[in-house]
């Protein structure tokens, strides 16, 4: 579709508030910059432990993505195509993790899947243990990354609206084929933000991890936790590790908007 | 889409607010009244003994309100180090009074006036029956103690070295409030923790006296700060922690004498 | 086939009986908000009545309200497709995937659907189309390939709602013409509120208002002779029926009409049809001299208030004009008048 534009001008004095935000925002990352000791950088990111923990931050971190697509398209698509009573209720709840301070998502995965929560006697009765495992790691980053997806993807979805699919439907193709021909491919970019948002979102988790995952070297320590034992004894190896976190970070965002644009 | 925003919007808004109303300094405000404020800066164990401290020395200092900064030492000393207005600074390990040393922040030299030692901590029923340091080296139960770059986790690594135990911890935690926590939750069979946090954390916990400790104490060291602007105050206070009275409160802790 | 229809929807006040005969066209035709497109969703089964009984071959596809057996066949299963006032052509499909969407949704194997694809892009006169994606085509182009779409899908039913409505009206005639030849010989229900694609579409028209049916017929019966008052304010078209000859309509009293040709130009000899609208005419005592207007001498058989309008009837044709334009020119019955119409208001096509 071609695009248009529409250029009516912005008044002149937003430009001062919008310069000031962007400084708020840059200046303590261009701060952290010149605290970075360049000549043991390379050293201190390539160590054992900031190895481990960036790894495990990337895997984990993928894995809850894919755990949030999993479970979250499913859930936009209800909150986005179908009334129920209580949906409002259902959706401001479903926004909670977003709201809340992650420790107290940590501490309600505690009491939920932690060894004497409410289905913890379960899950150990099926030799599951989740406490300091990874997949704690992955639950919490779960948990907190959701909201991120389920919002954005929902938004697209009432966006792209139903006619696309109404049609689909009467040339007879089933609500599966309708929602795996049309509907996923409408909102494909919304879905593509969404997760890298999770993305982002869990590899910047801490407060839950801590509190429901615990910190173990390869097991539990993701970078952020890292980061923040590192600086007990060693500011610089945290300053270098937080610079790498912001790299991968810009990545991720940067990679996903060039995607966006060539989608 | 549109309700989506608004949520978010208001959600930001409140956030925000939050945020900035953080961001008064209740240590701009000299008293209140007009009164003399000294801020105290101490280790995190410290927390009841010092708030009790911190009241008999108002009462005997009219005219004076003690304000408390409780955390982990190490944060503490990179707080005092970008300038936070501290008068009194109480540290759990001598590693952390060393900084404040080493940046010339320290308005007296150092004093040890407390030492604590290490304990096994379970759940009160005790799951995984745990009796000594030897059992902690069991794999099948769930140990939590802290990591070693924080104070606790260098003495519990001495302990165990000491005692000749491999441990092997499912999870090394920043401080040792977070290894309480796991085991009071149920997910740790056992932690190392001191001795005074088993007595705050009452009938939540139980303790198991290590007999290994009693070589690795951890000594508290505390000094006044270089750049008080009440460093006789600042004085007093520290003579009351190791004045008898204060002795006496750190002692009902748990907390031994140096 | 024989598709059955009779739904009660309360909540937008429609309620609405017809039937589709096999191979028949049925136009609705109404103003906005006369439950044309309620009557559609219906169909599709976008929208349960709360009362109602639909059936295509005897096999129900909603039944409600009734003391008997409730049925409810899902949208997808009822063999109707529907094709909107917009394309909606699938944007992230090529314009054949979009018209193989039917045969492969219904797992027809891909050479096929390519095969059955083509054809019906050829058929709507779109095939150099194929490989382009939604967004490089034209509006009157995409509206084709949602056409060829929609046969695709092989429906017994075609709905189609307002389906010229969104294009430019230099678009249209080419489109009704294509829809002239595709839709022949199919069961098709139509919507839309203009009279002319009624006519020229139709074999039957069903006049709505407010959710009812007011009047329903033979097209060229309803559109020429309404008899409510309401189907001839919506409807009420002239029509003159000749001969081509050279570049005008020869009615067989020998009266000359010329107007733009809708869809293919007839040939000399061939009969055609001449559309328009009462309120395009002009009513004189005097004939007009030195015009381009088509000129028609007539007796006033009739007059009667026609909304704010007067409806002035002569030979079979009507006029509205003014009740002012009634006193100056003293318009009674048997009175001598002259019908005057702009050639570019008169759509001529062949019969």
């Amino acid at each position: 579709m071609a695009r248009v534009h529409r250029d009516v001008g912005v008044p002149s004095w937003i430009f001062v508030p919008a310069a000031a935000g962007a400084v708020f925002v840059l200046l303590p990352l261009a701060a952290m910059v010149t605290r970075v000791e360049w000549g043991s950088f390379f050293e201190l990111i390539t160590s054992e432990s900031s190895r481990e923990a960036l790894l495990l931050s990337l895997k984990t971190s993928t894995i809850s993505t894919l755990a949030c697509i999993v479970i979250g398209v499913p859930m936009a698509v209800v909150l986005a195509r179908t009334e129920f009573p209580g949906q409002g209720f259902l959706r401001s709840l479903v926004l909670l993790p977003l709201v809340l301070p992650p420790v107290v998502g940590g501490i309600a995965l505690l009491y939920t899947f932690g060894r004497r929560g409410l289905l913890g006697e379960t899950i150990d009765v099926l030799g599951f243990q989740i406490a300091f495992s990874t997949t704690a790691v992955v639950m919490a980053q779960t948990f907190v990354a959701l909201p991120f997806l389920v919002v954005s993807l929902e938004g697209a979805l009432r966006t792209a609206g139903r006619r696309y699919e109404v049609v689909a439907a009467s040339l007879g193709a089933r609500p599966t084929t309708v929602f795996r021909r049309v509907t996923i491919p409408l909102v494909l970019p919304g879905l593509v933000s969404g997760a890298v948002l999770s993305f982002a979102r869990a590899l910047g988790e801490f407060g839950a991890t801590i509190t429901f995952a615990g910190s173990l070297q390869g097991v539990t320590r993701t970078l952020p936790l890292e980061i923040y034992l590192r600086r007990e004894t060693d500011a610089d190896a945290a300053v270098a590790l937080s610079l790498v976190l912001v790299v991968v970070a810009v990545v991720v965002i940067g990679f996903a908007r060039q995607g966006r644009t060539a989608l | 889409m549109k309700r989506w925003c608004t949520t978010l919007a208001a959600l930001l808004l409140v956030t925000a607010t939050a945020a900035c109303s953080d961001d008064d300094p209740d240590s701009a405000d000299p008293g209140g009244d007009g009164g003399t404020t000294l801020t105290v800066f101490a280790a995190a164990s410290l927390t009841s003994s010092f708030e009790q401290l911190g009241e008999s020395f108002e009462k005997s200092h009219e005219g004076v309100q003690v304000d408390f900064n409780f955390a982990g030492s190490s944060d503490l000393v990179a707080q005092v180090q970008s300038g936070a207005p501290a008068d009194v600074f109480a540290s759990a390990d001598e590693a952390n009074m060393d900084k404040l040393t080493a940046d010339d922040l320290q308005g007296s030299d150092p004093e040890l006036f407390a030492t604590n030692t290490l304990e096994i901590a379970t759940p009160p029923d005790n799951p995984a029956d745990v009796q000594s340091l030897e059992d902690l080296a069991n794999p099948e139960i769930n140990l939590v103690i802290c990591a070693p770059e924080v104070p606790c986790g260098a003495a519990s690594q001495s302990v165990a070295e000491a005692a000749g135990v491999t441990l092997e911890p499912d999870s090394e935690e920043q401080s040792v409030t977070d290894v309480l926590g796991k085991v009071t939750s149920g997910e740790a069979d056992a932690g190392l923790v001191y001795v005074t946090d088993v007595i705050t954390a009452g009938d939540a916990v139980q303790g198991i006296e290590l007999p290994e400790s009693a070589s690795v104490l951890n000594s508290y060291p505390i000094a006044t700060v270089a750049d008080s602007e009440n460093a006789d105050l600042a004085q007093a206070f520290v003579d009351l922690v190791l004045s008898d009275e204060g002795q006496q409160v750190l002692a009902d802790a748990g907390f031994g004498r140096p | 086939m024989t598709f059955t229809f009779s739904a009660h929807v309360p909540d937008r006040d429609v309620d609405v009986t017809f039937t589709v005969a096999s191979g028949e066209t049925v136009a609705l035709l109404g103003p906005n908000g006369a439950g044309k497109s309620t009557v559609l969703a219906v169909a599709a089964g976008l929208i349960r009545p709360d009362k109602g009984e639909i059936t295509l071959d005897g096999r129900p596809l909603t039944t409600t309200g009734g003391s008997g057996r409730h049925a409810w066949v899902a949208p997808h299963d009822r063999e109707i497709a529907l094709l909107a006032q917009d394309p909606l052509l699938f944007p992230h499909l090529s314009v054949l995937d979009n018209v193989e969407f039917a045969p492969r949704a219904r797992g027809v194997a891909r050479s096929r659907a390519h095969a059955t694809a083509r054809h019906w892009l050829d058929q709507v006169g779109v095939a150099e189309l194929a490989d382009r994606r939604p967004s490089q085509i034209s509006g009157g182009q995409a509206q084709r390939v949602a056409v060829a779409r929609a046969l695709a899908a092989d429906p017994r039913l075609l709905l189609l709602d307002e389906p010229m409505a969104a294009l430019d009206v230099a678009v249209t005639p080419a489109l009704r013409q294509t829809l002239r030849s595709v839709l022949a010989e199919r069961s098709v229900v139509l919507v839309t509120h203009d009279a002319l694609d009624a006519l020229l579409l139709a074999d039957t028209v069903i006049v709505l208002d407010r959710g009812r049916i007011v009047e329903q017929g033979p097209a060229a019966e309803v559109l020429t002779r309404p008899r409510s008052a309401f189907a001839a304010r919506i409807a009420g078209l002239n029509i003159l029926r000749g001969t081509w000859h050279g570049d005008r309509v020869q009615t067989p009293d020998g009266a000359t009409i010329q107007g733009m040709v809708d869809g293919d130009s007839p040939r000399d000899g061939d009969t055609a049809v001449a559309v328009f609208s009462p309120s395009a005419v002009s009513v004189f005592r005097d004939p007009p001299g030195g015009s381009p207007r088509n000129v028609l001498a007539a007796r006033v058989t009739e007059i009667e208030p026609h909304g704010d309008r007067i409806r002035v009837r002569a030979a079979g044709l009507s006029a509205d004009v003014t009740a002012q334009a009634v006193a100056e020119l003293d318009l009674v019955p048997g009175a001598a008048v002259t019908f005057s119409v702009k050639a570019t208001e008169v759509a001529v096509y062949r019969s």
